[in-house]
């Protein structure tokens, strides 16, 4: 329990920026599955199956959307657990520049 | 060893090895029970979400259902693995951060009010139970075909089977046994996957095979099978038949309804920290996509082998021309079991397969459906070339042929002519993937009740042990009745999961998300978004399904399993727009808020 109202107010811009970062992250990351799933796998599809995935005989729409979307999924999930925990290692250590050491959780 | 001593010896071995995972791990306390003490590792959570989340519609079903209607069929793929996209980045961490037990725990503190909780409780025990009626029925059929006794005998013993150890083991119970269960079913799915590939393509990947070249040929297997597809008058199976907009309302639908449905959400109550619910979303959505990337390849190769092995082929083996096959083993085994069926429309003795349905549906069917005349064993219901008779009569179209959906994973080790054993652990499979997400299912049903229903709502001063009795006898119950609905399914297997997901998109993910993005969200507004969106979507349903409303009178050709998209923006206009109109949240809920948001300096990570 901190008794000083400052750094109060410090953590809670802290928090603040913290929430920031990760609403900048997720919607970056939803773009992304917009585009994979949405985009190239529904709504691009019969242009986008004019063409054939290099080296394979895949429509390029059909294989967004029963492959390659999948498989993208899976990488944005994996940039958002990476990610996501920096943004809060970020917040632990500007919790700890202004409480001092020890200060954050 | 025969197919049948094989089952058995496979599916009670898993069954003894499930039993035993359940008896180890029984809960001791309501914490255990509903969200097993909080103490999974990310890895096995993943995996348990995994096999919970793969259902027997997942399993049997799907790529059945790909097969037969191509890129349409894409829904299911995009739908049931982008949803995992929207629960990682909008909802895991949070709830795992606002800790407790259950989605109406969150509902109800959120929105200050037992209504809310109430509302959401009504909710989840109506998508569970929905859901659940699906898994009963998938756990029926394998039984009846593997095991050889009728679908309802099944979802009898399959009932049994969860009972004890849903019941007995509750959250932690079932966790664990679903780890075993993701490994049977995965196994039982690539075997023969990696098998069929082969055949078809000579890859061993399945995954690779699907974009590869058809064996002996320099043309890739989806071309070929465009090809086949053409010659015989269908829609070309790369590009399907669905409007754009029907496939993207229906993808909409499936993902947003993933993220909202009770019993994936309630996984990420289970792990330790907050970091560790984001893991195991990612290992959830792996373990998860290796089984949905080979679906579309198992579809692909099996649609290929189904037209050439069956198109043209005579009934009768003797009356096979010179260089023609007769049918094989398998149709037969099949028709056998009413799963296939035949009508020798133009009197060749060969099966032509067409476009279109080869029968009508007899007056009260549903859906078209073989009726015959007489049992499998009675020579008075075969016709002139051996076929099985039918009482349904038959249309004017060409085509003779009907093959029921799910059969093309049933099938697909007899059609690639693998041994017995995997044929067997097929079965294993399925009843792991059924099995599984029904135990998770009635947990839920069983903690809504006990939990939400008596110890926050109507009986506040329950005891930790009358609680976890409470639970254990709301299982029981909800065994009983999941079964009853199993035994009078509303239709094929995943189009009654497809109607769950509509109705949690419809209910809980905007409710959920905007009360984690958004702050003003109050009391009022969430409960009547509920409401509206719940409504809407289940009068849509009920009217296209239940009450005869035609395909022209579809609204801009969104068909009912699509509906919960629109459901999601009716619930969430509703809400916003109720809640601006209303006085803002109390204080403390608007301190709930910014908790959940970040981790809080003085307490650390709350709850855990």
């Amino acid at each position: 329990m901190s008794d000083h109202p400052t750094e109060e107010e410090r953590d809670r811009a802290a928090c603040s920026r913290h929430w920031q970062r990760s609403l900048r992250l997720i919607a970056v990351l939803l773009s992304i599955w917009f585009t994979a799933s949405f985009g190239c796998g529904i709504l691009l599809r019969e242009t986008l199956d004019q063409f054939t995935l290099p080296g394979t005989g895949f429509p390029l729409g059909f294989w967004f959307a029963q492959q390659g979307a999948i498989v993208i999924f899976v990488g944005l999930i994996g940039v958002y657990v990476l990610l996501a925990s920096r943004i809060d290692a970020e917040l632990d250590a500007e919790r700890e520049s202004i409480h001092g050491p020890g200060g954050s959780r | 060893m025969t197919v049948q001593s094989w089952t058995y010896l496979l599916v009670g071995a898993t069954f003894a090895l499930y039993i035993y995972i359940a008896l180890r791990s029984r809960a001791g306390s309501t914490n255990e029970f509903y969200v097993a003490g909080g103490g999974v590792p990310p890895l096995a959570n993943g995996m348990a979400t995994a096999a919970d989340w793969m259902s027997a519609a997942s399993f049997l079903s799907m790529a059945g259902i790909i097969s037969f209607t191509g890129y349409d069929g894409s829904v299911y793929l995009l739908g049931w693995t982008g949803g995992y996209v929207l629960l990682a980045l909008l909802l895991a961490p949070y709830l795992r951060r606002f800790g407790k037990f259950t989605v109406p725990d969150f509902i109800g503190d959120r929105y200050y009010s037992r209504t809310a909780r109430l509302v959401a409780v009504i909710a989840a025990l109506f998508v569970s139970f929905t859901y659940v009626a699906g898994q009963m029925r998938g756990v029926g059929v394998v039984f009846s075909r593997f095991l050889e006794v009728p679908v309802n005998t099944g979802v009898i013993i399959g009932m049994a089977i969860v009972f004890l150890y849903a019941v007995l083991g509750g959250m932690k119970g079932i966790t664990y046994t679903q780890v075993a269960q993701y490994c049977v079913l995965i196994t039982a799915f690539l075997v023969p996957a990696i098998f069929l590939s082969i055949v078809s393509t000579g890859d061993v990947i399945p995954q690779l095979g699907f974009g590869g070249d058809a064996v002996g040929t320099g043309t890739s297997l989806l071309a070929k099978l465009d090809g086949l597809h053409a010659e015989l008058g269908f829609d070309a199976y790369t590009s399907g038949s669905k409007s754009t907009l029907d496939v993207f309302c229906i993808t909409m639908a499936l993902m947003v309804g993933t993220a909202g449905l009770p019993h994936v959400i309630v996984r990420f109550y289970t792990v330790p920290r907050v970091r560790d619910a984001r893991v195991s979303a990612f290992w959830a959505l792996l373990f998860i996509a290796i089984l949905y990337t080979a679906a579309p390849a198992v579809a692909a190769f099996s649609r290929t082998n189904l037209i050439e092995s069956v198109e043209g082929a005579p009934y009768r083996a003797a009356a096979a021309r010179e260089g023609e096959t007769p049918l094989p083993e398998w149709f037969k085994n099949w028709e056998d079991t009413d799963l296939i069926a035949w009508v020798d429309k133009n009197a060749d003795g060969r099966v032509q397969y067409r476009p279109g349905p080869a029968f009508e549906a007899l007056p009260g069917q549903a859906k078209v459906m073989p009726i015959f005349t007489q049992a499998p064993g009675d020579p008075l219901g075969r016709g002139e070339h051996g076929e099985r008779l039918l009482q349904n009569s038959p249309t004017a179209n060409e085509n003779e042929l009907y093959v029921d959906r799910d059969i093309m994973v049933l099938a697909a080790p007899e059609i690639a002519a693998l041994p017995n054993w995997v044929i067997a652990l097929v079965a294993a499979g399925g009843l792991a993937a059924a099995l599984s997400t029904a135990a998770g299912l009635l947990l839920v049903v069983s903690s809504a009740v006990s939990h939400d229903l008596l110890k926050r709502g109507f009986a506040r001063n329950l005891s930790e042990r009358g609680e976890l009795i409470a639970a254990r006898s709301a299982a029981a119950v909800a065994v009983v009745v999941a079964g009853i609905l199993g035994i009078h399914p509303p239709g094929f297997v995943a189009q009654v999961v497809a109607f769950a997901f509509g109705l949690a998109a419809s209910s809980f993910f905007p409710a959920i998300v905007l009360g984690i993005f958004w702050k003003r969200t109050n009391r009022a507004g969430a409960v009547l978004g509920m409401i509206a969106g719940l409504g809407f979507t289940i009068s849509y349903i009920v009217y296209f399904k239940f009450l005869g409303g035609t395909k022209d009178q579809l609204w801009f050709g969104i068909s009912p399993e699509g509906i919960g998209a629109l459901g999601v923006l009716v619930n969430t206009a509703v809400t916003v727009g109720v809640t601006l109109l209303t006085p803002a949240p109390p204080a403390e809920v608007t301190e709930l808020v910014e908790s959940i948001r970040a981790p809080r300096r003085d307490t650390g990570a709350p709850a855990s």
